[in-house]
């Protein structure tokens, strides 16, 4: 099974892919089937680390934070370009994190990048610092406070 | 072929409704790109077109083909989830450009890149 499927989620995940795009039939669960099987079978000539993933209610609570933080700064940042404050300063934060897992890493610098108004710069990986530009920089260490509290305890959680 | 005006009322409402929100979300970030000053401020802008802009006019989109076909049509999420996976790459790759080229210049206000300080010192 596992030399068959090296990785199962991936596989699953090509799939219900194919199904959504094409249609529930038995000849389209089949022919998606062969097609997840052959396709996440090309991963392995990447040799990607062991992603050492738990899945839990650690995940629902970080999608629902994240879901809930766009919208938010969605919000915010629609009302910095419509009215311009003049108090408004943006600037790079540097925040020093506790994450050393390179696919916890890259789902923190997806949430950051995605949310409007911050945006991943540069990661040190050697002295374990991320820096991060902000659009409306009030306090820098609100905003550090802000990302360890809700995003970087959730991704150990869920990572390592 | 089901046609548009097969759509009942209080779903093309919604649907409306949808669209417009999520036209205006990205028409205020694209509107971002001209007001903001500089180039990082104005990355931010385009975000909102990517992210709650997408998802309104999916989730109209959602809504209307369920509605028409009697079924649920739900293969839009697919397009959400490509455009969250994608745009952070594109953003990322622009501000890392841009930060090289103003630490090479040397005129904008940028933080110093750590690894070419410690070479220096």
């Amino acid at each position: 099974m596992k030399r068959l499927l090296p990785f199962p989620l991936l596989a699953l995940a090509l799939l219900v892919m194919w199904i959504l795009l094409t249609g529930f039939s038995p000849g389209h669960v089949l022919l998606g089937g062969v097609v997840a099987v052959l396709i996440s079978r090309t991963m392995l000539s990447l040799r990607p680390d062991a992603a050492g993933y738990r899945p839990g209610l650690a995940v629902i609570r970080l999608a629902g934070m994240v879901c809930a933080d766009i919208l938010r700064s969605n919000i915010a940042v629609a009302r910095i370009v419509l009215f311009r404050r003049t108090d408004r300063k943006s600037g790079f934060l540097h925040l020093p994190t506790g994450l050393r897992n390179p696919h916890a890493l890259a789902v923190l610098a997806v949430i950051i990048t995605a949310t409007p108004g911050t945006l991943w710069v540069q990661h040190d990986a050697r002295r374990h610092v991320i820096l991060i530009h902000v659009l409306d920089l009030v306090d820098e260490e609100e905003w550090i406070r802000l990302i360890k509290d809700r995003y970087e305890r959730l991704l150990m959680e869920i990572f390592e | 072929m089901i046609q548009a005006p097969d759509l009942p009322i209080w779903a093309a409402i919604v649907v409306g409704l949808l669209l417009l929100a999520g036209s205006t979300i990205t028409l205020i970030g694209t509107f971002g790109l001209l007001r903001l000053k500089t180039f990082y401020e104005r990355v931010h802008a385009p975000t909102l077109g990517t992210t709650l802009g997408a998802g309104l006019i999916l989730a109209a989109s959602i809504l209307c083909f369920t509605v028409l076909y009697s079924r649920p049509v739900i293969h839009e999420i697919l397009i959400g989830i490509v455009v969250t996976l994608t745009t952070p790459v594109t953003l990322m790759l622009l501000a890392r450009a841009a930060i090289y080229r103003d630490r090479t210049e040397g005129t904008s206000p940028v933080p110093p890149d750590a690894l070419t300080k410690d070479r220096d010192q």
